[in-house]
């Protein structure tokens, strides 16, 4: 035909032509990493789930944009258990055999992650768990990681601060979930090589709603301080009840503290709580030259600005887990399960937003102490805690 | 321990006795016109305080809280007209499982409207800090606010039910449905009425206790359960038992914390419901009527 | 022999069925559906126990999920708590000698010595029966919702004990159970190389549990029971002895909600209090109202699949939802359930707003 598109405007569509196709052949070449997730996005879990689901999604849709990680991109597939271990069990199970992911992110909470443990390990699938049980990785197995901080370093970190302000009965209440007990657990051994006496130590089941009886038992026993170690709703009336009833000494918190929201919670009473927490919460109070500074304000930062909503330190974990799987991924160089989780081993000085993590073959979840700072709040805000 | 101590447990009883005793009437009033037990009672706390919550935003403090009442109000009504009414003749257990449908359905509603974050109203007066001291004991003036404001719910109540028509109106349905209808009365109406009021008083106990303990959208089951087992204890139907009842049971409680330990508060109150069902169903203080429950 | 065949004709055909779908799903891509539906097969038992109770007894059970937990954790305790420092005591020399405990090593290698599944099963069996009836015995004497709320107030207790009290793992529950051997290799077993046989043995338990309820729901006691749940007051004046039947009718159900719990605690390897929350007494209370409150195969149907969808995240954040809207429809429209054939014209008339003859 002589009419039509001219030659050279034919020969320019044809190569242009293939050469879309050539690139989408390519893209194909290189098939996505499929990444699992097992969150507790909805039910009594939901304020560590949704904040992490959420985090996740932020995380993977950068590295996706930015090209993936070795020109692959990351698909993430994320379930939400509702906080039942029988869930995570089902849809960990679904996303090894069925969608044949090379990792998991979560859970959640540390009793359906010890539900899962086992699983994972024999499906030889790498397990990044959201939640902070000292079983978890202890004793190790050789798939399973986590990334939140230690109950016992945050217990060490308020002892050593109750000492150091002379105070050495302390009173100890904590809520009666999974991460109460540990916490409950982590104080009442700690105590004795602070030279603190625990007076007495109380759980209060989770769903509380008035503190003022277990607190009035509390100020007949005369403590110098008082340790809560539990979650919402708890944790936002402490302080309101121990001023309502006249109780004037110390209050400390566990690192379950980490939303602005707990504090704005209990209005003014909240002023000088105490608390063991990750730097994320004051970000923009840390020196420049600080290590997790860029990469804290920077998550902060994209969270609050895509989701409207504080960051929180539990988001941080999965941000953490996903930081930790990437890094080790691009060290392996594949994503076969045993190279991948080989290259998780020897990952060190990864900044994350808990802290510098360093693992090991021995310590799979790579912080300390120093991962934690002691912030208190002024004037609603959070703060780091000067002596 | 000294008298402060037991001053400061029973103040704490009475506060939280004072918001199961609200709960417990809504069962009743409901209860005396239906025979149903609305378990969705709960919610509508829940419903009222979170609606303040985000009206506050908009208007001043009292404001929202009426609005709130109101907008509750109508809520309890819209449940009896949608889900009740429909069913006809149906068995009183088929309905108290509708019921239970209904609480489930309001509380995901909640959660998908309002999300999971612990909210909570201002206090009605001062802030977190204030305390008043009461002969050595310390409370917030909220508490005080608890009481003042469960007290005239169950005055302004008992004055509906005696002096004026509807009141009445509705006792009489109560009482005796057919002979009601005989007498002129709309039963219907008076069974949407009965559900609107309890919405009302569930939505403004839940407002005035919502700076002490905060609010939530899955805290309305267990005040339902709680609130079920003072309505029980003091007799189904009866709402001046069901006052004494909730203190009773509020005073149990913080008393029991005193002496043991506190994870075992919430046994206490399903203990005394297992041993009400098991021992006297009618309750403390049962009328003659409600002993044929015995089958 | 006609009546035989009417009888237990669907229970034959459901065991082909069952054997068509497992070789329909190991030649498939997906033979993982196995495991969720092995786990819906458990949840089913439950329901199957609480329809005879609703549908055929007449009495609500608002804590069903209490005897799922009180047989499951009964179970797990068993055959997890480490009885090595009274290696010597009297009573356990005695057991040890029967052949009662099993030797084996904890997470850190050091000796456990433990219940084996076969005497923690029966002593959580006997213990759900009692239970049942210490519940039982006072409450169905009452008239109508008085045994629901005693069950609503039961199932609570339960979750708040196995909540609060240390030797049941408080909020984490327990893990770590180890697999139940039944008869020689059979096991139940939560690993994947066992997953055709773990089906099988679901399916055969539920099976067997339906000829059960199928040979009671058609024997003298069985009539008796639906002469009870039609006119309470004619069935007492004709002689029958109503208290007795439903107390039986009470335990039975129990019994097998307590056989679903131990089962499944061995088949996951943990147990949580999760299992034992209100919601999930009325998802089994809603699961038998839509699958039919006096039809068996409808319970059982209903249960396997409601489960399966549940297990897989179909639902989503909807979950709960779910249930509790099937709830309220089914009790609103379709009292006798969804597999029974609902009275269109009525439907249609009630849709309509006519009143209907």
């Amino acid at each position: 035909m002589n009419t039509g598109t001219p030659g050279i405007l034919r020969v320019a569509l044809a190569m242009g032509l293939s050469m879309g196709i050539a690139h989408s052949a390519s893209a194909a070449d290189a098939p996505p990493i499929r990444v699992g997730a097992v969150f507790s996005v909805t039910g009594p879990a939901s304020f560590l789930g949704a904040p992490e689901a959420k985090t996740a999604e932020m995380f993977v849709q950068k590295i996706n944009d930015a090209g993936g990680i070795n020109g692959r991109k990351i698909q993430l597939i994320i379930k939400d258990t509702g906080g039942k271990p029988e869930s995570a069990i089902s849809m960990t199970k679904q996303l090894i055999e069925e969608e044949k992911v090379l990792a998991i992110i979560g859970p959640s909470t540390s009793g359906e992650t010890m539900a899962i443990k086992n699983i994972c390990q024999e499906g030889e699938t790498i397990l990044l768990s959201c939640a902070a049980a000292e079983t978890i990785v202890n004793p190790v197995a050789s798939y399973v990681f986590k990334t939140p901080q230690k109950d016992s370093d945050a217990a060490r970190w308020i002892y050593k601060t109750m000492k150091e302000k002379g105070l050495n009965k302390v009173g100890v209440i904590t809520s009666n979930d999974g991460f109460g007990m540990a916490g409950k657990a982590q104080l009442e051994k700690l105590a004795g090589d602070f030279g603190i006496t625990v007076v007495i130590s109380e759980a209060y089941d989770k769903q509380e709603t008035d503190l003022t009886g277990v607190l009035t038992k509390l100020k007949g026993r005369q403590v110098q301080g008082v340790i809560n170690w539990s979650i919402v709703p708890a944790q936002g009336l402490v302080a309101k009840n121990m001023k309502q009833i006249g109780l004037d000494v110390p209050l400390f918190q566990s690192h379950g503290f980490g939303n602005i929201k707990y504090a704005q919670a209990s209005g003014e009473a909240a002023n000088g709580t105490l608390f063991p927490a990750g730097r994320l919460l004051v970000a923009d109070t840390l020196p420049d030259k600080h290590p997790q500074k860029k990469v804290l304000m920077t998550y902060k930062k994209d969270y609050e600005g895509k989701y409207k909503e504080d960051a929180s330190t539990f988001g941080g974990h999965a941000y953490d887990a996903m930081l930790l799987l990437t890094e080790a991924v691009k060290k392996a160089g594949s994503a076969d399960h045993k190279k991948v989780r080989d290259a998780l081993e020897t990952l060190k000085d990864v900044v994350g937003t808990a802290g510098v993590f360093k693992m090991s073959a021995e310590d799979h979840n790579g912080l300390g102490m120093d991962a934690f700072e002691l912030l208190t709040i002024k004037d609603g805000k959070f703060a780091t805690y000067r002596k | 321990m000294d008298f402060t101590q037991v001053l400061q447990y029973c103040l704490a009883g009475i506060t939280v006795g004072s918001v199961y005793a609200i709960v417990a009437i809504g069962f009743n009033i409901i209860y005396s016109a239906t025979g149903i037990i609305n378990f969705a009672q709960g919610e509508f706390l829940i419903v009222g305080a979170m609606t303040a919550v985000s009206l506050h935003h908009y208007m001043p403090l009292p404001m929202a809280v009426l609005l709130a009442v109101a907008i509750t109000a109508v809520l309890g009504g819209l449940v009896e007209l949608v889900f009740i009414r429909r069913v006809r003749d149906a068995s009183v257990l088929r309905l108290i499982v509708i019921t239970i449908g209904v609480s489930i359905l309001l509380r995901e509603g909640m959660l998908h409207v309002w999300d999971e974050q612990v909210r909570g109203l201002p206090y009605f007066t001062g802030t977190s800090l204030s305390t008043i001291g009461l002969m050595g004991a310390r409370i917030s003036p909220q508490v005080l606010w608890v009481l003042g404001v469960c007290t005239v719910i169950v005055t302004a109540l008992t004055l509906f039910f005696k002096l004026t028509l509807t009141g009445r109106a509705m006792r009489a349905c109560a009482d005796d449905r057919m002979a009601a209808r005989l007498c002129g009365i709309k039963d219907s109406r008076m069974v949407t009425l009965s559900f609107m009021l309890s919405a009302a008083i569930g939505a403004l106990a839940g407002c005035v206790i919502s700076p002490l303990t905060q609010t939530q959208y899955d805290m309305g089951a267990p005040l339902a359960i709680k609130g079920f087992t003072v309505a029980i204890l003091g007799g189904l139907g009866n709402s001046m038992a069901a006052v004494v009842a909730g203190l009773l049971l509020g005073l149990l409680e913080t008393l029991a914390v005193s002496q043991l330990p506190v994870a075992y508060k919430e046994v206490v109150s399903i203990v005394v419901l297992l041993l009400v069902l098991i021992f006297r169903p009618s309750g403390l203080f049962a009328r003659r009527e409600t002993s044929a429950l015995r089958a | 022999m006609n009546k035989h065949l009417r009888m237990y004709g669907p229970v034959i055909a459901a065991a082909v069925a069952v054997v068509v779908l497992q070789l329909a799903l190991s030649a498939s891509h997906a033979p993982y559906y196995m495991t969720q539906v092995t786990m819906s097969v458990y949840y089913a038992l439950v329901v199957l126990g609480l329809c005879l109770l609703m549908g055929y007894a007449g009495q609500a059970s608002l804590g069903h999920a209490g005897f799922f937990a009180v047989g499951g954790y009964t179970a797990a305790v068993m055959t997890t708590c480490n009885l090595n420092a009274y290696r010597d005591a009297a009573l356990i020399g005695w057991c040890r000698s029967v052949g009662l405990l099993i030797e084996k090593q904890d997470l850190y290698g050091h000796p456990m010595l433990c219940f084996s599944p076969w005497p923690a099963c029966i002593t959580a069996l006997v213990l759900t029966g009692l239970v049942a009836l210490l519940i039982g015995v006072p409450v169905i004497r009452l008239k109508g919702h008085y045994l629901a709320m005693a069950t609503l107030g039961f199932g609570l207790i339960i979750h708040r004990i196995v909540q609060g009290a240390q030797v049941f793992g408080q909020a984490d529950g327990i893990s770590n159970v180890p697999p139940f051997q039944l008869f020689g290799d059979l096991e139940v077993n939560g690993r994947a190389a066992f997953r055709v046989q773990n089906y099988y043995i679901a399916w055969t338990v539920a099976l067997v549990a339906l000829v059960l309820a199928i040979n009671l729901v058609h024997s003298r006691v069985g009539r008796a029971l639906r002469s009870i749940h039609e006119n309470e007051e004619a069935a007492h004046s004709l002689g029958v002895n109503t208290y007795r039947y439903k107390l039986a009718t009470f335990v039975l159900s129990a019994l097998f909600a307590a056989m679903g719990g131990i089962l499944l605690t061995h088949y996951n390897g943990s147990i949580g209090p999760s299992e034992v929350s209100v919601m999930k007494s009325v998802r089994y209370v809603a699961i038998v109202a839509v699958g039919g409150m006096a039809n068996l195969w409808g319970a059982m149907l209903m249960g396997v699949l409601l489960s399966f969808l549940s297990l897989r995240g179909v639902f989503g954040t909807y979950d709960d939802l779910v249930f509790g809207a099937i709830l309220i429809v089914m009790m609103l429209f379709a009292s006798e359930g969804l597999l029974r054939m609902p009275n269109w014209r009525a439907l249609r008339a009630r849709l309509q707003g006519k009143p209907h003859g």
